[in-house]
This record gives structure tokens, sequence and C-alpha cells, in this order.
């Protein structure tokens, strides 16, 4: 059975994001499984530019482009008919959209203008026997649900940084679609008006590929210095527990756990975190895991797969010393 | 102003959490639960909306006693009145539930409506905005600072290493992000209060679920690594393993 699958990609100042690729090679893995199938990328932007070409080369066999002077900013109303459009032209049988910010906003609500059912935060999908299903954590992590759907097209939201993108093939080519999508006045009764970036240099959490985490063994937020210093190194986003920012240290965009961010990082340095359930579910995902922590008994150590025992302000000094003369 | 809060009692976060019999449920007899920690910031901006813009603030719940529960604790918070839409049937599916909120707050010169970002629990973050959407009203989701004026709104919501302000008419849906506001803790007065607030309650059928639940199971439990050392002595073994192990340095 032929399954048609789109993914709804992500760009932000004009690039691709990298779950857009995941996306894609999610969307060829189960166009394989069921036995045929096309795969397809629906952008919604201000200028396609040069993006048709790469999500090509990332596995899409069709690129619909809906283009919009009101797309330079996340535009849901737009967005939203701009997939929805997409889906009934290309006959879409699934629909994948990143679980990113974005992504969470948008599933919902194409969800509700197409009468379709969303699976949020997949960390797995397959086509067996004919049947599409997802496997997504629930009850912060501490089971995993599996479902199928009766209905479609399904829609899958997937965690980012869990599916594994293709290599990217330059030989592959797809044909473009524009998509001629009209915005009505309730489209645009919501508007972002301004996207401020944080100043710094550092990934976003749940976008970083190496995340460096401080929790009350920090023991205030002048010393997360010392993690800003490893994260430096190490290009990675800086994360902290509940207790790090229910006390000031940071703000609420850094936590990760159960109220807060979900990461699958291939690396997570949790330093002076004691590994609260609530935390462990936001970062159980992590490929490699390595702990810091004075007390040799603490949790975190039962998810780590490194662990060093001691005094974070003996030992982050001294780590940070060690990458910056491999360097 | 007429002000919706959408409010769900979930499993105490610090629940164990057991897997059913029958491997696709939850066994949920020795679940303490609490209200959704994200709806308790949707209620308090609620309030606040009350406070400064005059009018009344209703709870909606829906599900069995567990919903009266979440009702009674935003009304001890300072919520008017409470409309608990009652279903034997289980109420996990998002579309399901938007689709029966849309239904009961469509008719009701809503102005604002507020929801938790998500239930903790079921983890979806769906069900504001589908309601929003089945309504044609604006949505604006995980929003972290909010005014709300006569006829609209503006505020911020976090993206990915920053945020978006956004200006949006009324009627609209906001979900509340954690850091929206502190929320108030329940006085014994306002307990007291809660218990003499009306709460209107109507029996509703659930349209026929799009999902089916295959399989509930424990994630793979990751396997114990190991101790490197102590103290700083053990960092050129940390990094050794990081770089020829691991393979991530």
């Amino acid at each position: 059975m032929a399954i048609n699958v789109m993914v709804a990609v992500e760009v932000r100042d004009g690039e691709l994001k990298k779950s857009g690729r995941e996306g894609l090679g999610l969307a060829r893995k189960l166009v394989e499984q069921a036995g045929g199938g096309e795969v397809a990328a629906v952008l919604a932007v201000n200028s396609a530019g040069e993006l048709p070409t790469q999500l090509a080369a990332a596995g899409a066999d069709k690129v619909l482009v809906a283009e919009n002077g009101e797309f330079s900013n996340y535009c849901p109303g737009g967005f939203t008919a701009a997939v929805a459009a997409a889906c009934t032209s290309f006959s879409a049988d699934a629909v994948i959209i990143p679980a990113s910010a974005l992504g969470k906003d948008l599933a919902p609500r194409v969800s509700a203008r197409l009468d379709a059912p969303v699976a949020s935060d997949c960390v797995e999908a397959s086509m067996e026997g004919g049947k599409l299903s997802a496997t997504r954590p629930a009850y912060g992590g501490k089971v995993q649900v599996t479902v199928s759907f009766n209905a479609q097209p399904a829609i899958l939201c997937i965690r980012t940084n869990v599916f594994d993108a293709l290599a990217e093939d330059t030989s592959r080519s797809a044909t473009v679609e524009n998509l001629a999508v009209e915005l009505s006045e309730a489209d645009l009764r919501m508007k972002v008006s301004a996207v401020e970036r944080t100043a710094g240099e550092c990934p976003d959490v749940s976008e970083a590929d190496v995340v460096v985490s401080g929790g009350r063994g920090m023991q205030d937020g002048e010393k997360f210095k010392l993690l800003e210093e490893l994260a430096q190194s190490l290009g990675a986003g800086i994360g902290a527990s509940r207790a790090a920012v229910d006390s000031g240290w940071r703000t609420h965009s850094d936590q990760v756990g159960q109220t807060g961010k979900f990461v699958s990082p291939s690396l997570y340095v949790a330093c002076g975190i004691s590994g609260a359930v609530q935390h462990l579910a936001g970062m159980v995902g992590a490929k490699v895991i390595v702990a810091i922590n004075k007390d040799a008994d603490a949790p975190i150590f039962k998810v780590a797969n490194y662990g060093v025992v001691g005094d974070v302000f003996e030992v982050l000094p001294a780590l940070n010393e060690a990458l910056s003369k491999q360097s | 102003m007429n002000i919706y809060v959408c409010v769900k009692q979930v499993p105490d976060t610090e629940a164990r959490v057991q897997v059913g019999g029958d491997g696709k449920s939850i066994d949920s007899a020795d679940i303490n639960t609490i209200l959704n920690p994200f709806d308790e910031f949707a209620v308090e901006q609620a309030l606040l909306t009350k406070e400064k813009n005059g009018g009344e603030v209703t709870a909606v719940s829906l599900g069995d006693s567990g919903a009266a529960a979440a009702i009674r604790t935003a009304m001890a918070m300072g919520v008017d009145k409470g409309i608990h839409l009652k279903t034997g049937q289980s109420a996990d599916e998002p579309l399901q539930v938007g689709k029966t909120l849309a239904r009961e707050i469509g008719g009701s010169g809503v102005d604002v409506v507020f929801f938790g970002r998500q239930a903790v629990g079921n983890e979806h973050g769906q069900v504001g905005l589908i309601v929003a959407e089945l309504l044609a009203i604006p949505a604006i989701s995980e929003v972290s600072s909010l005014e709300v004026g006569s006829d609209s709104a503006s505020g911020k919501r976090e993206v990915e290493g920053g945020s978006e302000s956004f200006t949006t008419s009324l009627p609209a849906v906001f979900t509340a992000q954690k850091g929206l506001n502190e929320p108030r803790y329940p006085s014994l007065k306002g307990r007291m209060a809660a218990k003499k607030k009306p709460i209107e309650e109507r029996e509703v059928t659930l349209d026929e679920p799009k999902l089916t639940v295959e399989k509930i199971g424990y994630p793979p439990e990751r396997s114990r690594g190991m101790i490197v050392g102590e103290g700083a002595a053990a960092i050129p073994e940390l990094v050794r393993l990081l770089k020829e192990e691991a393979k991530v340095l």
C-alpha cells in the first residue's frame, strides 16, 4: 500500500532547520516501509530561493511552495492555510511537523482545520501491515504510548534531534509546485510583530547538539559562568533544572524537564543536578549523559553513561581547562 | 469581560505511574491528582484579566469527578463559576476534547479563553489551539507575557533562542507558559467560598475517536553507566572516554 507523506519544514532567517531534514528522513522511511508512495515538503516562506533544491537533496520528491509577504515571520493562520492546501493538493496520507515552538503551535491548528488526528511529540513511527503507528512519551516520560490512526491525514508532530536525516544527495531532484494560498482577514488577526533573539551565541537547549545543564548544586546564578565557559568550548546550549530556574538563576526558557523543555542532544552534561524524575523526563533521551555531582547516591548517576563524583566547583574548572587545551 | 479558563485534573508529577494489566491503559488506582500545574498560570491570568478589565471568570472542565475537583481548586483561587462537562468516556484525545469544549464555549459570547500550555500526564499541548481554530478566533500558545485590553491583546511567546511579540484582536485563546505570572495560593477563605459557588453540570458525549491506543509500555531503560572517578582527577579519563569511546567530542 503506497503512502504519501508530507513534511512541513521550518525555515528561520532563510535557513532550513535541521528538523525538516529529520522529518524528510522519517518520511522516506515510512514510504519505504509502505512499499511505495511519494515524499513532499511544504514551505510557507517569504521567498523560497534555493530551498527547494536543498529539500530535494534531503529526500523530497515534490516541494509545495506557498510564498507570501506575510510569511517572513510565523503567521499561524497563513501557515495553517498553506499546510492544509498542500495536504489536499498532494493527497497526503500523513503529515510530519517538527515539535518545535512553531510546529507545536501549527500542528493542532492543522488538525482542527482538516479534522485529522495528531500524535504529539513522537519519538518513533512506523508503517507496518498498512497501518501507521506512532509512539510518544507520556506522564513525564514514565511511559510510552503507541497509537494508530483511524483517520487521514495522520499528523505526526515529531520530537527534534530524534529521527535521522538522510545523507545529503545533490543528485536528487524534486518537482516544485506553487500553492495559491488566499489569506482571509481571519488568518491575519493574530500577528507576530517582532522577533527578538536573546543575546549571546549559545544555541537554544531544545536545538543544541550538546547541552550543559546546572542545578541546585551550582549554588547561585553567578556560578553559571563556569557552565557558560564549558558551553562556549563545546558549542553547547545551557540548560537548568527547575530548582535553578525557581531560584531565579536562569530563565524558564532554559528549563529542562517535565514543566520545561524535552531535549535529545548527543551529549548532556548535568552539573550539580541530583536527577529528580521530572528533570530526568526532559533529558533521558540524550545519547550520552555525563553527570557531575558530589553525592554518589544521586539518582542522576542511574542514567548517566559517565559519572564524576565530586564538587562541581573543583571538577568544572578542571574540565574547562582540559577542553581549552584541546582546542 | 466574559473570561473562560479551561482546567484539568492530572496525576501529580511525583506519582509513580504503572501500566494497567491490559497493556493499553494506566493503572490510576493509587495516583494522587492535582490541578494541572500549567492551568494554575491560566487561572491566575484569568483572574488578573478580570481584576484589570472587570467581568466574570468561568472555569470549564471535561471528565469525571476529577473535573469537579479541578473546578473547585480554580474557584478557591477566585474563579466565579464553573461548568462541569460530565462524561464517563475516556477524554484523552485532543480533537475529541477540543470539539466538546468548542461546542460549550462557542455560544457563550466569550472575550478571552485561557488554557495551560499542556496537561501533564498526556502532554499533548493541543486542545487550546484546536478550540480556537474550531471557533475561528485567534490563538497564541505558550504565552510568557500578556496584556489584555478591551478589544485587543499583546504579549510575548517563547521560541527557540528568543521570543516573538504578538498583537491580536479579541476574542482570542491564550495558552499559558510557566513564568507568565505567579499563581496565587488559594486562601482558607477562598476554599470556604469555593464550596458555595455554582457549578453547572452537563452530560456530554464525545465524537468518535480518531486515534487508537495500541500499547502503553515503559520506555527502554538506560543502563547504568560507570563512575569515571572522583573530583578533578577524573577529568583526563572522562575526556578520553568522551572522545574515544562515546565519540561525542
